[in-house]
């Protein structure tokens, strides 16, 4: 066989419509078809071959998604439950875990057969998620393990969990924690949903009562759990930028132009709807600014000159969405008083088909934004301290035995 | 069509020149000595920046003897020039008239007067703006009188930049076209210039009263469309400047930041200081994105142009002010001083969000231009 690292495009192309002469996606089901792109190398190219790749440029993984696309109407893309584990647990595996770990985890990760999900957030450790509490006691090969998960995605579908437990309590508080491939179906492990703000479920919560871990699902070593919580968090797919919509007055901003396009006459005064008008203008000038800052970062990332635009768009997009959802529901008045979609509890539904059940609906979700991946408090320091350069806060907890360190 | 924001060495060399220059030649004290003459700028440096710069005509055409450059390369020096806060009549000659004499003058005009403005021998402006406060082209009322070949001018311009130095200036006036341009000798018989006390010393404006000025009408047809085009491009190039004014507010507040010490630690580690300079990183850097796309747009006539330029000066008027705002309230009673120069930005960044129409103003043309 060639040098793998050898191989080119075309050749990639190839292989391809290799895989595509023995399955096809348009006769073929997912799960099936992606088993048999993994052991063609061609679930991921960047990654070695053996396991899902074959020691290419992450780049070229667009050549493979291409060269499908183009001989088949139907293209099986990554599974939505099977995010975290692509884009997190494989990383992490690849990294950390041993060669059998590789061999069995690896290929159903890809396929779709088996779901992950992440277990760091606990309802102690929010923002400050090395400082969580869950533990884990060594009993002969095993750890035992006792505490709770909080805001986990896909964990009643998953098989395996991503878990970071402590292991050490007389360690400052980075020092004494573990990472561990966690069985879901293991005795102990208990996961319920976490009805939100809209009556949804999109999270759950995660008991864990003395669950017990092989020690050899342990990733990394001992007490370096953190380090391999980092490795996780980097290869969380953060679209660089990633704010905003493509076009124009595009995304959300149609909606809200809909909206407005649509108001009731006559329920406000002149004043009153100029006013109102102001702060649609204003909604669609934020966007806009988001739009082209993202459309900037990336000139600059590609120019290789990244500057601190790259870095802004998280705190400015969670602000500017929920004060955009506070206009449309004010653009909708005395309608904005009902709420058809109504407060069932339940899993996930998706989103209301009408643009003023949408509205309402992102009204409530979108407070979350400024919240999930990192308060807006957070990215204040974050920008502050990383961009800005500015000192940080003094730290209570650094270089004190993490069980000594004060928790609500 | 998408705006690539791409710039390229040449850009950043020239943006290199020309911070070293004004490093050099805008400095604190020259800008405090030139905000406390009449006329509000150096002659000296003027000639400079024409002769050894190129300054003077960097938009103008090569075929005027100018160097020929597109919006691009104003908005690096119009940033620069923000950022130093440059006591010239930059924005109303290299600008202002000369997108006027671009867009709205006949040849024998734009040939005798832009070679000159590009020479840095003349110095031009364009009075617009009335008594009445207004912005958009429904303010300008003045009207020419002719008689045979000859016009005449009677009323008043308010707000004209460098309006009592200029040599040339171009008036905005109702004729019987329409909307036309009127050129006007700084001199003539029966103008009044008065220097106007302004909020913010480092860019002069006066008052124009006319009664009976003989006027030259250097326009052919209404120019309203035109001229709204002028109007864009001078708010595009002034967007850029308050970026620049902006920069300096974060840059100076994070530094103060970093050194003043309270309470034992530098006030820049508590988050009360710290929020500040972060949500003043995230509107300047969004101000920079609308003001760059502005520019952009208008070097590569992009057919939304107007609409990006009213974006521009709406977002980059509010996020200039909000940043010398909290320059002030960072520096603490310092910020307060006559000493410090933050007082100077903030003076520009009040003046130049009022100049030309506030953000609110623009954000009302934005909404008619999109069907808000």
């Amino acid at each position: 066989m060639s040098d793998p690292a050898q191989i080119g495009e075309e050749e990639l192309r190839e292989r391809v419509r290799a895989l595509l002469d023995e399955v096809h996606p348009e006769t073929t089901a997912s799960i099936p078809f992606r088993q048999k792109q993994y052991e063609h190398g061609l679930a991921w190219v960047h990654f070695p071959e053996g396991h899902g790749g074959l020691g290419l440029s992450p780049k070229m993984n667009m050549v493979v998604f291409d060269e499908i696309s183009k001989h088949s109407k139907v293209v099986h893309h990554d599974p939505p439950a099977s995010i975290i584990g692509i884009g997190m647990g494989a990383p992490v595996v690849l990294t950390y875990g041993t060669e059998e770990m590789k061999k069995t985890l690896l290929p159903k990760i890809f396929s779709g057969e088996e779901v992950w999900c992440q277990l760091f957030s606990e309802p102690g450790a929010g923002s400050d998620v090395a400082g969580l509490s869950s533990l884990a006691v060594r009993e002969g090969d095993d750890w035992v393990v006792n505490g709770q998960k909080v805001w986990t995605t896909v964990a009643h579908l998953a098989r395996w969990g991503m878990l970071l437990t402590r292991t050490n309590p007389d360690a400052p508080k980075h020092d004494g924690l573990s990472y561990f491939v966690l069985d879901m179906q293991a005795p102990g492990v208990e996961v319920r949903p976490l009805y939100q703000i809209t009556g949804e479920a999109e999270f759950n919560e995660v008991f864990l009562n003395d669950v017990r871990i092989p020690h050899d699902r342990m990733l990394g070593k001992e007490g370096q759990g953190w380090r391999v919580a980092i490795t996780t968090l980097m290869n969380e797919r953060v679209a660089i930028g990633g704010g905003g919509s493509k076009k124009k007055g595009g995304g959300a901003t149609a909606q809200l132009l809909k909206l407005w396009q649509g108001r009731k006459q006559g329920a406000t005064t002149p004043a009153q709807e100029a006013m109102l008008r102001d702060r649609v203008t204003r909604a669609y000038i934020d966007n806009e600014l988001l739009r082209l800052t993202s459309q900037r970062a990336r000139a600059s990332q590609k120019a290789g000159n990244p500057g601190p635009e790259g870095s802004v768009s998280k705190l400015a997009q969670a602000e500017i969405n929920k004060r955009m959802w506070e206009t449309a529901i004010d653009v909708m008045g005395a309608d904005g008083l009902s709420f058809e979609a109504g407060y069932e509890l339940r899993q996930s539904a998706g989103m209301p088909d009408s643009v003023e059940g949408l509205a309402k609906y992102q009204f409530l979700r979108s407070r979350a934004n400024s919240i999930e991946g990192g308060t807006s408090e957070i990215m204040r320091n974050i920008l502050g301290e990383r961009v800005l350069g500015l000192p940080g806060e003094p730290r209570v907890d650094k270089d004190v035995p993490w069980k000594d360190v004060p928790r609500s | 069509m998408a705006i690539d924001f791409t710039f390229t060495d040449e850009h950043e060399e020239l943006r290199a020149t020309v911070r070293a220059f004004l490093a050099d030649r805008s400095d604190e004290a020259t800008v405090r000595e030139q905000m406390a003459t009449e006329r509000g700028y150096d002659p000296e440096v003027w000639t400079q920046m024409a002769e050894q710069m190129g300054l003077a005509g960097l938009i103008i055409p090569e075929q005027h003897g100018g160097a020929g450059y597109t919006y691009v390369e104003l908005l690096i020096v119009m940033e620069e020039m923000g950022r130093a806060l440059l006591c010239a009549p930059y924005l109303g000659t290299a600008v202002f008239a000369t997108n006027a004499l671009l867009h709205c003058a006949d040849e024998t005009t734009q040939k005798e007067l832009l070679a000159s403005i590009a020479a840095g021998e003349l110095t031009a402006t364009v009075a617009h703006a009335e008594p009445n406060g207004r912005w958009d082209l429904g303010g300008i009322e003045l009207s020419a009188t002719r008689s045979g070949d000859d016009w005449t001018l009677s009323g008043s311009k308010a707000w004209v930049l460098d309006g009592h130095t200029a040599d040339v200036i171009l008036v905005a006036a109702r004729s019987d076209a329409g909307l036309s341009l009127f050129r006007v000798a700084g001199d003539a018989q029966g103008l009044t210039r008065s220097l106007v006390p302004s909020l913010d010393l480092t860019r002069k404006l006066a008052q124009l009263e006319f009664s009976g000025t003989p006027a030259q009408l250097v326009s052919s047809g209404d120019q309203s469309e035109a001229f709204t085009r002028v109007l864009g491009l001078t708010q595009a190039a002034l967007a850029a400047e308050q970026v620049g004014g902006a920069q300096w507010c974060l840059d100076t507040s994070v530094e103060y930041a970093k050194t003043r010490l309270q309470f034992g630690r530098p006030i820049g580690s508590y988050q009360a200081i710290k929020h500040k300079c972060a949500d003043m990183l995230v509107e300047t850097e969004f101000a920079k994105s609308a003001a760059y796309a502005a520019c952009f747009a208008a070097a590569g006539d992009e057919p939304d142009f107007l609409e990006t330029a009213a974006l521009a000066k709406s977002a980059c008027s509010e996020a200039y002010f909000h940043a010398a705002a909290d320059t002030i309230q960072i520096h603490g009673g310092m910020g307060f001083t006559w000493e410090l120069p933050v007082h100077l930005y903030f003076k520009r960044a009040k003046a130049s969000e009022l100049l030309f129409g506030d953000a609110a103003h623009h954000r009302e043309a934005l909404a008619e231009m999109i069907g808000i």
